[in-house]
Parts: structure tokens; C-alpha cells; sequence
């Protein structure tokens, strides 16, 4: 009898009354259930709302809303913006994966060098950075005086505005997004175990398919994750870069907010692309989960 | 016959260091030849270079029969088996063991048949579907080899794969080794720092030292004969003397070693011309008495430490200031009991264990 007492308080002192632990988690959770989970209620409830004439919301049911968002219209866009943010994330994987290798396989003092290269212009704000594309993108701008005076084009081509345009601002946006998770995986990899692929027979392909690959697959996923998805609602970019010539699901909810002033549209909307998200997320961690 | 495996005058530089220094070396098919040295004495980076994982910067490679200096590693017809042996972490042990055969399109059936006969070789069975990290380190170090030896090549690499393993596991897995090798027929070449584990599992041993091979021979050649100072000491223990050559009497030589003891030696292993020679002898060769005689090639000695090691004391013994001998005794005779530190012996070096290892 005289033994329970102690092993409980054994207990207590290995691990810290629950109590605690709800008190040091207590910022954290109040910060998401304001900033997160009640916006988001709010979001869901307006997008069944209704407004009046001057774009105040009314609290009346409907589904309108929803109808419109799966609307031939709406749904195209927010085709587009799959269709970019696939593109950019194929793009910032095809340049950011070697980029991270490469690093992954310096010496640590170089490593840290250039992965400080990689993040330098995250020290720099996100619109001076885009208003820079700008100067070098426009008509009269850098690279098309460079390549006038290099005579490999006569007359100024139209780069800013266009598609081209977008797509270089968002995989610039994004690309230390893909190479940082992926240099986190590839700086893991034991390089004998390449050595040993080359060993049995495999070149160099195989080796990268059969072996890198499957040993990197976590980073690739994360840094896929944290590209593609922020990218699907990027309006900045698309607005400053892409003139609003291709408007993205993001340029839209944007507008339903700030000028046509529905927020109800907009709500919905919002709803529809964090459900996208979700979907998402839970496919890549299936993924992940399979893979272990 | 051809040799298996053909170093010609290779050198390789990192920088201005020569890791390997204008080495040649013949390993012949089905041998087992151990690259023996201290560490960052050339060894590893030479099994790298036969692997093709180094390319040279002077001098050419040929495997059976065919100049591969140039060719990647993927196009050599060798396998190896890692320090560390980098089992693929993603893969089960089964499909660790196919890597070789499916880069090699083996179709599926005599893969299987291959795979299950090696994993019974190396005693794996049962183990098919496991993680490398589900493993002991020993298990490990079976995959790896079953990994490498089941494509079937010309030449197995073998660097340091013993070195992760316990001293009983180690000794357990160096005849193992051996007697793999012998089934297999295969040529092992195989790195070690290890002298002990060099001597016990191989045919020839080539001994390193600074980017050179300082010997090239069978285990007892090494041990019996060294033929450098470096060698002497670095294979097993070893007593180096200086001595001066005195007087050549038929067929013994007199020298004298510091503070003026006399041993004879066999003329035939000291050059004419050396006016002084480097001596090797053997701990377990010097012979003790416990009374004091002075004849010759008796050295007097006091007994100045006793460390116990098991089946044999460790003596150190000193005759004078620039004459120390380090001795091997038996414990269960009855002249280690009787003797204790402090106490007077004689030390006979007898002729035919006198190795010379140097001279000028």
C-alpha cells in the first residue's frame, strides 16, 4: 500500500500535470482560435449569406453563392490558377532540386554560404523585389535593352503583362520555398549510398531515380506542398506583373472583397479554395504516410 | 596466368599530397589480398581507385584482362562492400540484395533463385522482408556482403567491414570471411588497418605506408621476414636495434648493439657493403634465462615492467641506456613465476630470428 503513493508521484515528476501543459500550449491556441478558427466560422457563414444594393451582408440563407462559384466562369479560373501554381511548382522543382543537391553536397562552412545566398533576398520586401521584375521586364526595360544590344531581337518584345511574366515572378517568389525542404533531405543522404548504386550497376539515371529519389521524397513533398499551394492564391504577383491581363482565383477574391464589395462571393470563394487546400495537404500526407 | 587485377604505376594526387605514389600491384584471380596500413596511408583510396570511385592521375588499371582506368564505376565488373555499408534505408533486405541483378535485368526467376541461395550462404533467411534499421550491426555487414557478392564479380572490395563490429563478433566474421571466399572462389581485396585481422584471413598482404607498398608477401613473409623497419613494426610487435657491423667470421657476422652487447647473425642477410644495420626481432623470439651467463649473444637484462595479457606477460627489459627489449613469456612456465620486476635475465637473440630491415 505504502508503494502507490510514491510510483504516482514518480509519475508526476517524469511528466508535468496536464494542467501545465494546457497553460504553456494557452497563447498558441488563442492566437489560432482568433486569427484562424474564427474568421474562418465567419467566412463560412457569410458565404451563405445574401447582400443588399449598397454591398452590406445580409443574414438570409442561400446557396447562390455557391452556385456561382461553380459557375462555367469561375471554375475556369480557378482552373488557371491550378494550372499556374502546377506550373510553377513543376518549374521551381526542376530548377530547385539540383540547386539543393548541389549544396547538400558541399562542405558544411560552404553549405551554409550558399544557402545564405538562397535566402539574401527574403531580406528584402516582397513588392520592391516584384517592382524590380518590373524594371527588367517592362518595354524599355533591362532585358529588353540587353537584348537589342546584343542584336538577337531588333524591336523591344512585350514581356511584362503577359503569362511569361507571371509565371517568372511566381517561381522567383517561390523557389527558396522548394529548395530549402528538399537541401533538408539531400543533406541526409549518406553519399556512399550513391556510391554504392554506381557500384551494382546503376548510372547515373537509375541511381537518381532508384535511389535519390525515393531519399529525398519527403523534402520534394514539403517543398511541393509549400509551393503549390500558396501559390494558388498569390494576387500580388499576378496583379503587378500579369496587369490583371490573367486574372487568378486569388485576383478575384480580391476583388469581390475590396471593389465589388460582395463579400458573400467572396466568401464563398474563400471557402471552396481552403477546402482545396485541405484536399491537398491530406492527399500529400497519405502520400507521406504510405512512404514510411 | 593473367592477374586479376593489374595496378600499373598508378599515382593519385589530392592537392600537391600523393595518396597513392606510383604503386603497381598484381592481385591474382581467387586470392585474397589484404591492403594493410595506418590510417591515410593510401590503401582506401587505392581500393577506390579499383573501384572507380577515384580516377588516376597517372598510370592505368586493368581488370581482368581489360584496361578499365576511365570507366565509372557502374561499368566495372567489381562490387564493394562498404565501411559503412550503405544498405539503401528505403529498401527491404530482399530488395537491397536484387539492386544488383535488377540493374543488370536478371530475369525475375534466376534473380529469385540467386537471392534465396545467398541469403542462405550468409545465413539471412528468415530476415527477407526487414529494414536495414531492423538489423543488428552484424546482420547488417551480411547484407552488405550478400549484396555485393550476388551479381557475381570478378573482384570483391572489401573496405574495412569488419571495423563496426565487436572484438568476438569480428573474429567470428574474419573466418567466416575466409572460408566465403575459398567457396566462392572469388578474388577478395580487402582494406584493414587491423594487422592481426590482415594476417589471419589472407593469402598475400601488400603492407602501406605513405601512398608506397613497403612489402608485398604471404602473411608469413611479412611476419618472418619484414623488409623495412616500418613493416617490422607495423605487423605485429616488433624490437628494431641499430647495431655495427664487426667482423665476418664463415658464416656468422658479428654485431654489436648499443652499450657493446655482441649477437652473431647469418652473413647471408647482411649486405657486404653495410657498415651498420637496422635488426628486427620478435618479442616471443627472445629467449629468457633467469641466470646470468655471458655467453654470447646474451644480452644481461633487468626485468623493468611485467604486464600480464592472458596467455602470455609482456616484459619490458632494459640493458643499458640506449638498449631496451620487449619480450613475450609464457604465464603457465615456471620461469615466469619465477621471475619478478627488478630481477637480473639473459636475453639470447638467437641468429636465425635476427631480421635485418635496414642497413647503410
Amino acid at each position: 500500500m505504502q508503494a502507490l503513493p510514491t510510483a504516482a508521484s514518480a509519475r508526476a515528476h517524469a511528466r508535468p500535470p496536464k494542467v501545465v501543459g494546457w497553460l504553456l500550449l494557452a497563447p498558441l491556441l488563442v492566437w489560432l482560435a482568433a486569427f484562424v478558427v474564427l474568421p474562418l466560422l465567419v467566412l463560412l457563414v457569410y458565404s451563405f449569406c445574401q447582400r443588399d444594393d449598397l454591398g452590406r451582408v445580409v443574414f438570409s440563407f442561400t446557396w447562390e453563392n455557391y452556385e456561382r462559384v461553380f459557375s462555367p466562369l469561375y471554375l475556369r479560373i480557378l482552373g488557371r490558377s491550378i494550372g499556374y501554381a502546377g506550373l510553377t511548382t513543376i518549374i521551381c522543382l526542376v530548377i530547385g532540386f539540383p540547386v539543393a543537391w548541389f549544396i547538400a553536397r558541399q562542405t558544411p562552412a560552404r553549405r551554409n554560404r550558399l544557402l545564405l545566398l538562397v535566402m539574401i533576398p527574403f531580406w528584402t520586401n516582397f513588392l520592391i523585389r516584384t517592382y524590380a521584375w518590373i524594371v527588367i521586364l517592362k518595354g524599355e526595360g533591362l532585358l529588353n535593352a540587353l537584348l537589342q544590344y546584343g542584336r538577337i531581337i531588333a524591336e523591344p518584345i512585350e514581356l511584362l503583362y503577359t503569362p511569361f511574366a507571371v509565371l517568372t515572378g511566381l517561381v522567383y517568389a517561390y523557389l527558396p520555398f522548394m529548395i530549402l525542404p528538399i537541401y533538408v533531405s539531400a543533406e541526409k543522404v549518406d553519399g556512399s549510398l550513391v556510391e554504392a548504386a554506381h557500384d551494382l550497376g546503376a548510372g547515373p539515371l537509375r541511381a537518381f531515380s532508384s535511389v535519390i529519389i525515393p531519399l529525398t521524397q519527403p523534402g520534394i513533398l514539403a517543398g511541393v506542398l509549400l509551393v503549390f499551394v500558396p501559390a494558388i492564391g498569390m494576387f500580388a504577383i499576378t496583379d503587378l506583373m500579369g496587369g490583371a491581363q490573367v486574372p487568378l482565383i486569388g485576383n478575384v477574391i480580391q476583388n469581390q472583397f475590396l471593389r465589388a464589395r460582395n463579400w458573400p462571393f467572396g466568401a464563398a470563394l474563400g471557402v471552396v479554395f481552403t477546402l482545396l487546400f485541405v484536399v491537398t495537404y491530406a492527399l500529400a500526407q497519405r502520400r507521406r504516410r504510405r512512404h514510411a | 596466368m593473367n592477374p586479376m587485377i593489374d595496378v600499373r604505376a598508378v599515382t593519385k594526387r589530392f592537392g600537391s599530397f600523393a595518396a597513392v605514389d606510383e604503386v603497381s600491384l598484381q592481385i591474382r584471380a581467387g586470392e585474397f589480398l589484404t591492403l594493410l596500413g595506418p590510417s591515410g596511408c593510401g590503401k582506401t583510396t587505392l581500393l577506390r581507385l579499383i573501384s572507380g570511385f577515384e580516377q588516376p592521375d597517372a598510370g592505368a588499371i586493368w581488370i581482368a584482362g581489360e584496361d578499365v582506368t576511365g570507366r565509372p564505376p557502374y561499368r566495372r565488373n567489381v562490387n564493394q562492400v562498404f565501411q559503412s555499408y550503405a544498405l539503401f534505408p528505403h529498401l527491404t533486405v530482399r530488395e537491397n540484395i536484387a539492386f544488383g541483378l535488377r540493374m543488370q535485368k536478371v530475369p525475375a526467376v534466376e534473380a529469385g533463385r540467386r537471392i534465396d541461395e545467398v541469403m542462405e550462404l550468409v545465413a539471412l533467411t528468415g530476415f527477407e522482408e526487414r529494414r536495414p534499421a531492423e538489423l543488428s550491426g552484424g546482420q547488417r555487414q551480411r547484407v552488405a556482403l550478400a549484396r555485393a557478392i550476388v551479381p557475381r564479380p570478378a573482384v570483391l572490395l572489401l573496405d574495412e567491414p569488419l571495423s563496426a563490429l565487436d572484438a568476438k563478433l569480428r573474429k567470428a566474421m574474419q573466418l567466416e570471411l575466409k572460408q566465403l571466399q575459398r567457396r566462392l572462389g572469388m578474388t577478395f581485396v580487402f582494406v584493414t588497418h587491423d594487422q592481426e585481422e590482415a594476417l589471419t584471413m589472407s593469402d598475400r598482404i601488400a603492407v602501406f605506408d605513405r601512398g608506397r607498398i613497403e612489402q608485398l608477401g604471404t602473411a608469413a613473409d611479412i611476419y618472418h621476414r619484414p623488409q623495412t623497419a616500418f613493416v617490422a613494426d607495423f605487423v605485429g610487435e616488433a624490437n628494431v636495434l641499430r647495431a655495427t657491423v664487426s667482423a665476418r667470421q664463415g658464416e656468422r657476422i658479428d654485431l654489436i648493439l648499443p652499450g657493446g652487447f655482441v649477437v652473431s647473425a647469418n652473413a647471408g642477410i647482411v649486405p657486404p657493403q653495410a657498415r651498420k644495420v637496422t635488426l628486427s626481432i620478435r618479442p616471443e623470439k627472445i629467449c629468457l634465462t633467469a641466470d646470468r651467463t655471458d655467453a654470447r649473444g646474451a644480452v644481461p637484462a633487468r626485468v623493468e615492467e611485467i604486464v600480464f595479457q592472458g596467455a602470455t606477460s609482456r616484459l619490458v627489459l632494459v640493458a643499458g641506456a640506449d638498449l631496451r627489449l620487449v619480450a613475450l613469456v609464457a604465464n603457465e612456465s615456471s620461469l615466469r613465476s619465477a621471475l619478478a620486476v627488478g630481477d637480473s635475465v639473459a636475453c639470447a637473440l638467437h641468429p636465425e630470428d635476427l631480421v635485418v630491415v635496414g642497413w647503410e
